[in-house]
């Protein structure tokens, strides 16, 4: 069985409940490494926004949304205790559908919007919004 | 009494077994369904997510993310967050070691770190609202008031149901229950601290930059 092979990993705490066993809990160590990994990754973009570190704006956003997705996958591992095994791997068949849904649904709705957009009208300037009765 | 032996007939009579059954004892199967709700609210959030996508930019001649939002205060937030999450892992430590008081006590922290955040929140929001942009302004402040106060609403219940928790566990200490009550609850929060991730990262450094 697939839970009694994981429960090797922390069986040297005496863990011999069955359903118990195939949660991961974490430790001490593997929740700091998380906390300190996120720290950094917070840091890092918060720095490069707020200290005009780089002059390409383009550079920066791009560093801002890596630096956010691999930190997402840092709690995911070290906080929520990800792994392909939990729940006889059904957890990581439900993140990877919801991450295809999520994928489906933030570039459709930009790419039809953005279709949509360039098809109506000269873009109004905030001047001219003003304007408006 | 003779009518109940019979004898079923040559070989094809039903036989009735069970095939790799095993017992399901009470709530084995929360984790798996709580994740499953975990990620339908993901969806939530990246439907909120898109709308800002789409809307972030239509100021209707009002304001811009440039000049309404204050980084400092987002900083101070996020590490509020994220305190909150490294102190309930703490707290889940705690409970596995069986330190009730100690776990109690972390989650008291944690809690005072997810009521911090959502005051500075609300602060943040009440004063967007004095200076006149609030979420009827523009396109964009309704996207951002809707998204951010949708994480902001997520906060508020995992604070209440941890207030809940910690009654709970004062009254009956760690039992088989409140340990699951404990572990899907450390879900909930560390899946906020990831939403807040997109948050501070598409939201406000984006919307600054």
């Amino acid at each position: 069985m697939a839970s009694h092979a994981h429960s090797s990993a922390h069986g040297d705490h005496g863990h011999h409940d069955h359903h118990e066993a195939h949660v991961n809990h974490g430790t001490f160590g593997s929740y700091m490494t998380g906390f300190v990994l996120s720290v950094i990754l917070t840091a890092i973009p918060f720095w490069l926004v707020m200290g005009n570190v780089l002059d390409d704006r383009q550079v920066t956003a791009v560093l801002i949304m890596g630096l956010g997705l691999v930190q997402i996958v840092v709690h995911m591992i070290f906080f929520l205790h990800m792994d392909t095994k939990s729940e006889g791997g059904w957890n990581m068949m439900a993140l990877l559908f919801t991450v295809v849904l999520v994928l489906i649904a933030l570039s459709g709705s930009l790419w039809v919007m953005h279709n949509l957009n360039s098809y109506m009208m000269p873009m109004m300037t905030p001047e001219a919004a003003k304007q408006l009765p | 009494m003779a009518s109940t032996m019979t004898v079923p007939q040559g070989g094809d009579a039903p036989v009735f077994y069970l095939k790799d059954e095993h017992p399901h004892p009470e709530g084995h199967s929360t984790p798996l369904g709580f994740w499953l709700y975990l990620m339908s609210d993901c969806l939530i959030f990246a439907i909120l997510f898109a709308t800002y996508a789409v809307l972030g930019t239509s100021y209707a001649g009002g304001p811009n993310p440039k000049e309404l939002f204050d980084l400092e205060l987002v900083a101070i937030n996020t590490a509020m967050l994220l305190f909150s999450s490294i102190t309930y892992g703490f707290a889940m430590l705690e409970m596995e070691k069986g330190n009730k008081g100690l776990m109690i006590s972390w989650m008291i922290v944690t809690f005072f770190f997810g009521a911090c955040f959502l005051g500075i929140e609300m602060y943040e929001f009440h004063h967007l609202i004095l200076e006149g942009a609030g979420p009827g302004r523009s396109a964009f402040l309704s996207s951002f008031f809707t998204l951010v106060g949708t994480h902001g609403l997520h906060v508020t219940c995992g604070l209440v149901w941890m207030a809940v928790l910690m009654v709970q566990m004062n009254k009956h200490g760690i039992t088989a229950a409140n340990k699951r009550r404990m572990t899907t609850l450390s879900m909930f929060w560390h899946f906020l601290d990831v939403i807040w991730i997109g948050v501070f990262s598409f939201v406000y450094l984006m919307g600054v930059l």
